[in-house]
């Protein structure tokens, strides 16, 4: 049985939803507020949003794609800003540029729909973290499996999503644990091939447990 | 002050088995660092109205999690109720003629309130307007104060809003219901949501035999499309807009209409507007209009559970937590976009916003036409709602709150 030398910590996570200064009303407004609102307000309508939004796996990317779609109501619009997959990202500038690029080349090609008012305003909010130790830790793949299962939803979602963001590897923290901590290079690789965007937290949860078990079986 | 006892108690671990023991166990870790430090809550009324209702499921809840949480309900005369009242509708858009009697009174009260409570906990939350100028009572002992607005402030009064910036302004944050809410403010402000209880009476999974005989003593039909709007019978709401909405779809479809909402015979305007709801239904049979006693979340529930589709047609709206209630129950919602409304009801995805009567027939007509559509809209409503908009959620965010502005110090 491996045994990682450095245990890994389960935290929690809970947000505040910071309500911005900006709003928009139309997409050349909206791309201005692309342009100048916070990085933690590019975090909260992309990668917070889908956390809360994780039950909705048919067609919700994002906020900016969703306020496209139900309120602008330019298609073509919305389905460029939902083909953005956060897990593409390594930094909130990377994606902030694709955001801008995309709805940028929108108004220079329909000057006339970007100046259009959507049925309501996009308001730019922003999220507020407080992160806290979930009390429970893992030093081998059994203890790991047994804690992922008592996991809340925001745990599950601040390792495996959020903290992409955070290692800035292109990987979650499960997978990097798994890979340097315990050497499953394979098991990590399938861990992080897990799409957040057709599954809920509880199926990806679900799916990560078989992972394990497999695993486990192999050895 | 009074210090308002809780009658009703619901263990924590009641909720186990709708939320799972992940979602309990991560309570008890946000109230750990949490437990033993004050913390109090002030409104204006113990009983009636959303924030008594919330703040009586609150309680108990946080008492299990040892966090050591008061609730003071603010005393005041006539004068000043009818002053606040006066406030709450001219902050709600409603036109208002300025009397500087009415800013002293308002400032009297709550002065006098000020002086019998020791406003000294650790975190202050203050609920909307009426006890705003209890920030004048500050200690200097750094404590927290958040001032919670319920109401809908996206197009207030300027004189009335003015009057109570200058105290909100003192405050360390100020929570709304919805972005469009928020105000120019030199503070943080957030998005905090209402809240409905699982386990209440209002929402709690019910016999089919008591659903049964709901719809029985109303004479409404189990069998054939029940179009449900719960709302007290006021212009805002406008129910005469539901019944033209539903007669567009009556073309269509053989279905009925039920109105339902809280006894009109002791509000003038409501009575009003429940003659003028009865007259636009001239007596049609499959229009259900229903005067419900102030107090009924059992027939309210049952009313819910037996709907084929719950609208909203709100013309303005606070947040409108009988939306809420419907999608808990996995009911298709189709409301308008107003208010906080939209944070509800993501449009395709958990619901459909419609902005007029014939937009709300029409998305009517499209679930009817397509229930495994309308299903899947309420399978998605339940879980949104278990995520963002239960009463367990409610105290998660609050805590979260404490420990943000704790660390800002």
């Amino acid at each position: 049985m491996n045994i990682s030398e450095t245990p890994f910590e389960f935290f929690t996570v809970s947000y505040l939803t910071r309500i911005g200064n900006q709003s928009a009303g139309t997409i050349a407004e909206f791309l201005k507020g692309l342009q100048e609102c916070s990085d933690a307000s590019i975090f909260h309508h992309t990668f917070q949003t889908l956390g809360t939004h994780h039950f909705l796996t048919e067609g919700f990317s994002n906020d900016f794609a969703q306020w496209a779609h139900a309120d602008a109501s330019r298609e073509d619009l919305a389905e460029q800003l939902a083909a953005l997959d956060v897990r593409d990202y390594l930094s909130i500038a990377a994606l902030r540029g694709d955001l801008c690029r995309v709805v940028g080349e929108y108004c220079i090609e329909h000057p006339a729909f970007s100046e259009q008012a959507a049925l309501d305003r996009f308001y730019f909010c922003e999220s507020v973290e407080v992160t806290l130790p979930f009390g429970l830790t893992a030093g081998t793949l059994e203890e790991f499996r047994d804690a992922i299962q008592h996991l809340s939803h925001a745990s599950f979602y601040f390792h495996f999503l959020s903290s992409r963001l955070r290692l800035q590897l292109q990987t979650n923290d499960f997978s990097h644990w798994l890979a340097d901590g315990l050497g499953l290079g394979t098991l990590a690789d399938s861990v992080n091939r897990i799409d957040i965007y057709t599954n809920t937290l509880d199926s990806a949860r679900a799916k990560l447990l078989r992972l394990i078990d497999r695993e486990r079986t192999k050895a | 002050m009074s210090e308002v006892a809780i009658a009703s108690r619901i263990p924590l671990d009641d909720y186990r088995a709708l939320l799972g023991q992940g979602e309990i166990d991560e309570l008890r870790v946000l109230a750990k660092p949490l437990r033993g430090r004050s913390i109090e809550m002030i409104n204006s009324t113990a009983v009636g109205g959303g924030v008594a209702e919330i703040l009586n499921r609150l309680l108990p809840l946080a008492e299990e999690l040892e966090l050591n949480m008061r609730w003071e309900v603010m005393t005041g005369g006539d004068d000043f109720y009818g002053v606040t009242k006066a406030f709450h509708n001219a902050l709600h858009g409603a036109p208002y003629h300025a009397d500087p009697k009415d800013f002293e009174i308002f400032l009297a009260c709550n002065e006098r309130n000020r002086a019998r409570l020791p406003l000294d906990a650790e975190f202050m939350i203050i609920h909307d307007p009426q006890p705003a100028a209890l920030i004048d009572g500050r200690k200097k002992n750094g404590n927290h104060w958040a001032w919670r607005c319920h109401i809908d402030l996206s197009h207030p009064h300027r004189g009335v809003w003015d009057f109570l910036d200058k105290f909100v302004a003192r405050y360390d944050a100020a929570m709304f219901s919805s972005p469009e809410f928020s105000r120019s403010l030199p503070i943080p402000q957030y998005l905090f949501y209402p809240a409905i209880d699982p386990l209440s009476e209002k929402n709690r999974e019910l016999e089919s035999g008591f659903v049964a005989r709901t719809l029985a003593q109303y004479q409404i039909d189990p069998l054939r499309p029940i179009l449900t709007q719960i709302s007290r019978f006021d212009r805002l709401k406008d129910p005469v807009g539901v019944v033209r909405a539903y007669r567009i779809v009556k073309r269509y479809f053989d279905c009925q209409l039920v109105l339902a909402g809280g006894s009109a015979s002791d509000d003038p305007e409501g009575a009003v507007v429940l003659k003028e709801v009865q007259q636009e239904a001239n007596g049609e049979a499959d229009i259900h209009i229903i005067e419900l006693p102030a107090w009924a979340p059992l027939e309210v529930n049952a009313l819910q559970r037996a709907s084929t589709i719950v609208i909203q047609k709100s013309l303005r709206e606070g947040f409108g937590l009988t939306v809420s209630e419907a999608l808990w129950k996995k009911k298709p919602v189709v409301a308008s976009a107003v208010g906080g409304i939209p944070v509800q009801v993501i449009h395709k995805h958990t619901g459909l916003l419609a902005h007029s009567v014939e937009g709300t027939a029409y998305q009517i007509r499209f679930l009817l036409s397509h229930p495994e559509i309308a299903a899947r809209l309420g399978e998605n409503g339940h879980e949104h709602v278990k995520e963002n908009f239960l009463i367990t959620e409610k105290l998660k965010r609050y805590m979260t709150l404490f420990l943000a502005m704790a660390r800002r110090n």
